[in-house]
C-alpha cells in the first residue's frame, strides 16, 4: 500500500512556489501577478526586519491587548464532568479557553490585522480593500485603517450585511465603506470574488487585506505566521499552568485563520491531537453545510488549490453554516494539507450542536462566544466526557459573541 | 509545433493586410441550441476566431456581463463536457476557424486535465486562454496543452515588468491577449495611447500576432485599436447582444446583426505598418 511518508516536521511549507503538498500555488490573474510577487518581496523583508517586528509587537501589546488570556473554563469543565458522571464514565477533562475574544475589536482577526496594515503601510500602498463574512475581519480590518489612516473598502454579502448588522454599523462608525454583494447566496466567497475585482482593477494604489490563511501565496504564509501568536502563546500558558502540553487542542475552521494560529506552534509536538472542527450546517447528507475537508474534493478556487464544496463539473456549490464566518466553501491550503497528511483531524459540528454549545457556554461561564467558536466548543462538549479528568484539552475561543446574539434570538424565536 | 489554425488564420489575415476580429461569446448562454446558432453565425458574420467562453460559478476577472451570461448557460445546464460538444458539433461544419476556449482552471482540472485535452483535440479546439493560471503554474495545463498541440494564449497586461513580460511570452504560442485595462471584462474604455504604447512592449519580445481585448465596445473601439493591434476582442458587447436578442426572442439574428458591423469595421481599418 501507498504509505503517506511521515514528514520530520508539519512547520516547513509552504514550499518556494507557495506549496503546501499539492495545495497552495498562485492561481490568479495575470494582472495581479506583479502584485503578489511584490507583496512577498516586502513580507520576505519584514518578516526578518527587527524594527517591523518590534512595531507589531507594540501594537499587538498596547493597543490589541495581547497576550490574551488562557482561562481555565471551570464552570463548562465541571458541568462536562457531571456529564460524565451521569453516564458512569466518571471522567471530564479540563478545558482551557484561549480567550481570542478578549482581544481588541473582539476577535482574532485584530492579529492579522495589525501585520498587515504595517506591511501595506511599508509598501507605500494607500487604499485597503478587504472581505469579510461575520463581519469580525471587516471590523478589524476598518479600526486598523482607521488608525493608521488609510481609505477602507469592506466587501461583504449582502445576506451577511442582514444577518450581522451591528458589525456593519461598526464598520460605517470606523470610516468603511461597506459593498454589499448580492451575487451568488450573498455570502463570504462572493465577496471575496468582488475584492478580487476590485484589486484587478486598482492595482497601482491598493492593498487587500486578506482575512483568513488563504488566498493566493503569500497569503496562506502570512496569515498563519501573523496568527501564530495564538498558538505560540497558549503553547507557553499552558506548560506554565498545567506544567505540561494539551492532551488536545480544537479551533473552528471557516478559512482557518484562527486554526492554523493555534495549530502551528503545536505541529510537531506528536502527543497533541489537533482537531479541525468545519460547520457542518444542517447535516453532510444535503449539500446546506461548510464542511469542505468532511466532504469536498481538492479543486482551484480563490488563487489556490484546496478542498472545497463543488458538484461534478468543478462549479463551486455555496453551503450553509449559522455561523457567517464559517459560511464559506474552501478552506485554506495549510488545513488542506494537514488533512490529508493526517496531522489535523477536521470534524463537522452542525448548526444545532453549535447552538446549544452557545447558551450553555453563556450559562456556565458568563462568557458569550461567537458562534464559530461555538462550534469548536460543541466538540470539546461532546468529548470532554470520554476523556479522563486527568486530561488537558484548550479550545480556541476565537471570537466573542455579541454579533451573533440577532441571529441567536431569531433561531430560538425570540424578538429582541 | 506543428502550424495551427490559430498560425493559419493570422497569417492569411497579415497576407490580407488587416486585423483580425476575434469574437467572444458565452457556451451554453442562454441555452445549448442556442448558442449553438450564435456559434455558426458568428464566421459568417465576420468572425475570424471564435472564442468559446467556458462558464464558471466564480468568475473572479470578469465584469457583471459575463458573470450574469455565466450563470445563464450554468442554469441551463452547460457543463464542461457540454461545451466540447458545442464545439464538436460547429467544428463538423467549419473546419477552418479557429477556437480558443476561454474560462478558470476548475472545471478543467476537476475534469481532468489529461482527458480534457484528448477531448478538446477531437473536438478540434485550437487554443486555451486561462484566466487563472499564471506562467507560475505552467505545469498545471499549459506545458501538457503545447505537448497536446493546442496553444496556450497568454493575458498580458501593461504592469508586467519587461522580465516577466519575457518570461510569459517564452511559452506563448497562437496569439499574444494584450490586457487593454486593469479591470475586469467589459468595464473601462481603454486608452488608445497607453494601449499601443504596451503592444510595443510586447512586440519587442515575440513575432506573435498581438490582439487587443477589455472594454472593447463597438465598431469604433473596433477600428480604433485594429489600426494598433493584429487584432481585437469583442466579448462583454456579444454577450449583451445575446442577452437583447433572447429578450427578443432571435439571438443568433441579433448577434449576426451586431457582428457583420464589427466585421465591416475590422475589413476597413487603416492598416498601420508595424512598429517594431
Amino acid at each position: 500500500m501507498n504509505q503517506p511518508t511521515e514528514p520530520n516536521s508539519f512547520r516547513t511549507g509552504p514550499d518556494e512556489q507557495g506549496m503546501f503538498g499539492i495545495f497552495g500555488g498562485r492561481f490568479v490573474a495575470e494582472t495581479l501577478m506583479p502584485l503578489i510577487l511584490d507583496l512577498q518581496r516586502h513580507w520576505d523583508e519584514a518578516k526578518n526586519d527587527p524594527s517591523f517586528k518590534a512595531e507589531l509587537s507594540d501594537l499587538s501589546t498596547h493597543y490589541a491587548g495581547r497576550p490574551s488570556k488562557l482561562y481555565y473554563a471551570e464552570g463548562l469543565t465541571r458541568h462536562l464532568r457531571d456529564v460524565s458522571a451521569a453516564k458512569g464514565l466518571g471522567g471530564g477533562a479540563k478545558i482551557y479557553f484561549k480567550r481570542e475574544d478578549l482581544n481588541h475589536t473582539g476577535s482574532h482577526k485584530i492579529n492579522n490585522c495589525l501585520g498587515q496594515i504595517l506591511l501595506a503601510k511599508r509598501m507605500g500602498k494607500t487604499r485597503i480593500i478587504a472581505e469579510t463574512g461575520a463581519g469580525q475581519h471587516g471590523v478589524a480590518s476598518a479600526t486598523v485603517a482607521a488608525r493608521f489612516g488609510f481609505p477602507c473598502f469592506v466587501y461583504m454579502g449582502a445576506t451577511d450585511v442582514e444577518r450581522q448588522k451591528p458589525n456593519v454599523f461598526r464598520m460605517k462608525l470606523l470610516g468603511a465603506e461597506v459593498r454589499p454583494v448580492s451575487a451568488g447566496h450573498g455570502t463570504l466567497k462572493d465577496a471575496m470574488n468582488e475584492a478580487l475585482r476590485d484589486w484587478v482593477t486598482n492595482v497601482h494604489d491598493t492593498y487587500y487585506l486578506i482575512g483568513t490563511a488563504a488566498g493566493p501565496h503569500p497569503y496562506p504564509e502570512l496569515v498563519r505566521d501573523f496568527q501564530s501568536v495564538i498558538g505560540t502563546e497558549a503553547r507557553a500558558q499552558i506548560l506554565e499552568q498545567e506544567g505540561r502540553l494539551p492532551d488536545m487542542i480544537v479551533a473552528a475552521v471557516g478559512g482557518g485563520s484562527n486554526a492554523i494560529g493555534l495549530f502551528h506552534p503545536f505541529l510537531d509536538d506528536r502527543s497533541v491531537k489537533i482537531v479541525g472542527i468545519e460547520a457542518g450546517g444542517r447535516g453532510l447528507d444535503g449539500i446546506e453545510h461548510c464542511a469542505s475537508m468532511s466532504a469536498g474534493k481538492p479543486g482551484v478556487l480563490h488563487g489556490n488549490r484546496t478542498y472545497l464544496l463543488q458538484n461534478d463539473d468543478g462549479q463551486i456549490l455555496d453551503g450553509h453554516s449559522i455561523s457567517a464566518g464559517l459560511d464559506y466553501p474552501g478552506v485554506g491550503p495549510e488545513h488542506s494539507w494537514l488533512r490529508d497528511s493526517g496531522r489535523v483531524d477536521y470534524v463537522p459540528i452542525l448548526d444545532d450542536e453549535a447552538l446549544e454549545a452557545f447558551q450553555l457556554t453563556t450559562k456556565v461561564e458568563g462568557i458569550i462566544p461567537a458562534l464559530e467558536s461555538a462550534h469548536a466548543i460543541a466538540h470539546a462538549v461532546k468529548v470532554a466526557p470520554e476523556m479522563g479528568k486527568d486530561k488537558v484539552m484548550i479550545v480556541n475561543l476565537s471570537g466573542r459573541g455579541d454579533k451573533d446574539v440577532h441571529t441567536v434570538a431569531k433561531m430560538l424565536g425570540m424578538e429582541i | 509545433m506543428t502550424t495551427t489554425r490559430i498560425d493559419r488564420r493570422m497569417a492569411k489575415l497579415k497576407a490580407e493586410g488587416r486585423p483580425a476580429l476575434v469574437t467572444y461569446f458565452m457556451g451554453g448562454d442562454p441555452d445549448y441550441e442556442t448558442s449553438l446558432s450564435i456559434m455558426k453565425a458568428l464566421p459568417k458574420a465576420g468572425s475570424d476566431i471564435i472564442e468559446l467562453g467556458m462558464p464558471f460559478s466564480d468568475p473572479m476577472a470578469d465584469g457583471p456581463a459575463i458573470q450574469a451570461a455565466g450563470l445563464r448557460a450554468l442554469k441551463a445546464g452547460q457543463t464542461l463536457a457540454r461545451t466540447l460538444e458545442m464545439a464538436r458539433e460547429f467544428r463538423a461544419g467549419d473546419n477552418d476557424t479557429p477556437i480558443v476556449m476561454m474560462g478558470y482552471y476548475n472545471p478543467i482540472y476537476i475534469y481532468g486535465v489529461d482527458r480534457f485535452l484528448t477531448d478538446a483535440v477531437a473536438s478540434g479546439i485550437d487554443g486555451l486562454i486561462i484566466v487563472d493560471l499564471p506562467p507560475e503554474m505552467d505545469a498545471e495545463l499549459c506545458i501538457p496543452a503545447l505537448k497536446a498541440g493546442i496553444n496556450f494564449i497568454r493575458l498580458i497586461s501593461s504592469n508586467a515588468s519587461d522580465i516577466r513580460l519575457k518570461q510569459q511570452l517564452g511559452q506563448a504560442s497562437g496569439f499574444v491577449y494584450c490586457v487593454s485595462t486593469h479591470g475586469t471584462t467589459g468595464l473601462a474604455t481603454p486608452d488608445p495611447q497607453k494601449v499601443r504604447q504596451l503592444v510595443r512592449r510586447i512586440r519587442a519580445f515575440t513575432a506573435l500576432p498581438v490582439c487587443v481585448g477589455f472594454g472593447i465596445k463597438s465598431a469604433d473601439d473596433v477600428q480604433t485599436f485594429g489600426a494598433i493591434a493584429d487584432g481585437v476582442v469583442v466579448g462583454s458587447e456579444i454577450v449583451h447582444a445575446i442577452a437583447r436578442g433572447v429578450a427578443m426572442g432571435s439571438a443568433a439574428a441579433s448577434v449576426g446583426a451586431f457582428v457583420s458591423d464589427l466585421g465591416n469595421a475590422v475589413r476597413s481599418v487603416p492598416r498601420a505598418p508595424r512598429i517594431e
